[in-house]
């Protein structure tokens, strides 16, 4: 593998390594994934249409800063706030429903850190592992029905600041919780958000992730969910970008059990430089089950996008249904997109499918629609927001899709 | 209502209309009939505002204002409705939601206040029962899925919300069957007023049964060629139109 010149030696100094209670083996691992490999460049497959060399040459540092006034996407939830990477106990709720434990990753003897999140030869969740400050450490306890949602958020502030972010969510036995990740900015300029959660899903258990991502357009982000499923259970995540400069989402999801449901919508809508790749692991590794994921982009001026989605169904994985389908609308002729679907499968007896569409909004239809008095701007408007209606009506919390509208609406100008 | 005055119009450097006149008042019915390729489809995306086509002379003076120097939902907002030949499918957006646009945006050019939420509701109950369109088709994506009479049905059913001073009917009977054409004309005669006005684009004599046309005009290679009574209509789906030329 190519090596920049060791990049990743220099990222390194002046962070200072982690207090939090991973194992040796994990730490391990990563210091020698970091040993063997910098940065990755796009010969590497799984980077190939994503430069990091802007994170590469930056020199970050990581600080602790207060904020104050926060806009929030739910105003009536369970609140936990982390800055640049800590705990900030002032704007997290003192109150926690029965049944759900919250702690600082750090505050809490984690025997799962680092067990579910493994993905091989991953310098940018090594990193994690090796400088992760905090996190956010969460535990619904067994057939708990949490009343509201969970919301989980992480501001980002300064120039060139890191926040290294590791967070462990557990939903115990035929538990049913919401959970709102949030990253947000305040007066920052090419920070770098490096974000890994850790997620077991247990059995019979129900939970639902929303990602918003909504740091500035300066800003630099990695996250990585790797969510482990148990038979019966339901996870759904809806990963939605709203605003990010660099931003790179991997998410690798192992079901593990017989029975499960599994749902991953995404839309990213971009503009600007601004540049997002998700990349989808649905590994199905037990039989009957049932997946279907949906992600849809919107690009304008040079914005580009990369969607990867990989299906893999296990030789005794029999009667899986897993469908995917990727969509996006190009706005200008410099925006562009990489959709790579890929279905691996060794079962014989499933039903799967995969679909991918680029296309730019239909000169017909918008003539059509002016010549019944709608403005050009608005027709537009009206079809882009029907498009990537199709993946907000597939989420359940009517005030984080309100959110979203609210944010697209003062981003792009377009009404719901 | 509507004064065309010597109009000549190419697309890609043809010349498609060739000094075509026509006028047309307040609380009439014009057909204009005429082989193909003679212009009448033109005839219609130009008055609408379709930009491929150049206006190289002529003028087009409606209701007092210069027709041709506005773009296209300008020329929806002072009152001209095209009801298309091939309504265009539109997925995901909602009929409801794309008129209750439609109807803000003009009123808004107009200096009205939005229609509110309550009155909107009960229009589209009531203009869809005459067109006979279903309540759900009303709430369905533009035309996504509809059958050809369904969308024909949805331009008339258009045309009833906007409430246009001039709509033109290019060649809205194509490929309806008998019910569908008896629907769609009831829907136009009862939307005619002494305040409006209709032109009627069609190949065939048959839609002239339901919609009683004041004037008849023939269109060939660009220009009016002949203009008669509604009768003229019966005449040329007799002997067709070569004697004309």
């Amino acid at each position: 593998m190519e090596v920049l010149d060791n990049k990743i030696t220099k990222f390194r100094e002046g962070l200072a390594k982690t207090n939090l209670s991973f194992r040796e083996e994990s730490l391990k691992y990563a210091e020698d994934t970091l040993t063997e490999l910098d940065f990755p460049t796009t010969r590497v497959e799984r980077w190939k249409y994503t430069r990091v060399a802007k994170i590469a040459n930056t020199q970050f540092s990581s600080r602790k800063d207060v904020v104050k006034q926060l806009n929030l996407p739910i105003q009536d939830a369970y609140t936990v706030v982390l800055v640049n990477g800590y705990f900030d106990k002032e704007l997290s709720s003192k109150n926690l429903p029965e049944g759900v434990e919250i702690s600082a990753t750090s505050q809490s003897a984690n025997n799962l850190l680092g067990k579910v999140a493994t993905i091989k030869n991953e310098v940018f969740t090594a990193l994690n592992t090796l400088y992760a400050t905090d996190g956010v450490s969460l535990r619904i306890k067994a057939k708990t029905i949490v009343d509201k949602p969970i919301q989980l958020v992480h501001v980002i502030t300064g120039e060139n600041t890191i926040a290294t972010v590791r967070n462990v969510l557990v939903s115990e036995r035929f538990s049913e919780a919401e959970v709102v990740q949030v990253f947000l900015s305040e007066n920052a300029n090419a920070s770098f958000t490096n974000n890994v959660s850790e997620i077991i899903v247990e059995e019979g258990a129900k939970l639902v992730l929303d990602k918003l991502q909504n740091e500035s357009e300066s800003n630099f982000h990695y996250s990585n969910e790797c969510v482990q499923q148990a038979s019966n259970s339901n996870f759904k995540i809806n990963t939605i970008t709203l605003n990010g400069g660099l931003v790179r989402n991997d998410l690798t999801i192992d079901v593990d059990g017989e029975n499960c449901e599994t749902h991953l919508n995404g839309a990213y809508i971009l503009k600007g430089k601004q540049h997002v790749d998700n990349h989808t692991v649905v590994n199905h590794l037990k039989p009957n089950c049932h997946s279907n994921e949906m992600y849809k982009g919107v690009m304008d001026d040079q914005s580009t996008g990369v969607f990867n989605g990989r299906i893999l169904v296990s030789k005794d994985s029999q009667k899986i249904e897993a469908y995917q389908s990727n969509g996006n609308v190009l706005l200008s002729d410099s925006a562009s997109i990489n959709s790579k679907p890929e279905l691996e499968i060794y079962a014989d007896n499933v039903k799967c499918s995969h679909g991918s569409t680029t296309g730019q909004l239909d000169d017909e239809a918008i003539y059509y629609l002016r010549t019944r008095g709608i403005s050009e701007k608005s027709a537009k408007a009206l079809m882009v927001t029907a498009f990537i209606s199709d993946v907000t009506k597939r989420m359940d919390n009517d005030k984080v899709v309100e959110y979203v509208h609210n944010q697209l609406h003062d981003r792009f100008g377009w009404d719901f | 209502m509507i004064k065309i005055t010597n109009l000549h119009a190419s697309i890609n450097g043809k010349e498609i209309l060739k000094g075509l006149d026509l006028e047309v008042k307040a609380g009439e019915v014009h057909a204009i009939m005429g082989p193909n390729g003679a212009g009448k489809s033109t005839l219609a995306s130009i008055l609408a505002g379709r930009e491929d086509y150049e206006v190289t002379e002529g003028s087009v003076d409606f209701d007092g204002v210069d027709l041709l120097a506005l773009n296209t939902e300008d020329r929806a907002r002072e009152g001209l409705f095209l009801a298309f030949q091939y309504p265009v499918e539109i997925p995901g957006v909602s009929n409801v939601n794309f008129l209750r646009t439609a109807l803000n945006e003009i009123r808004e050019y107009r200096g009205q206040e939005q229609i509110p939420a309550k009155d909107f509701l009960a229009m589209v109950k009531e203009k869809s029962k005459l067109v006979e369109l279903d309540a759900g088709l009303a709430s369905r994506a533009v035309n996504e899925g509809f059958s050809g009479g369904e969308k024909k049905r949805n331009e008339i059913f258009q045309m009833a919300m906007l409430e246009p001073k001039l709509a033109i009917l290019d060649e809205t009977d194509s490929g309806l069957d008998i019910d569908a054409l008896r629907i769609v004309s009831n829907g136009v005669n009862a939307l005619k007023s002494d305040n409006n006005a209709t032109i009627v684009i069609t190949h065939y004599q048959r839609l002239l049964d339901y919609i009683v046309p004041d004037f008849v005009h023939v269109l060939h290679d660009g220009k009016i060629v002949k203009t008669g009574p509604k009768e003229l209509a019966l005449e040329l789906e007799e002997k067709g139109y070569d004697w004309l030329k």
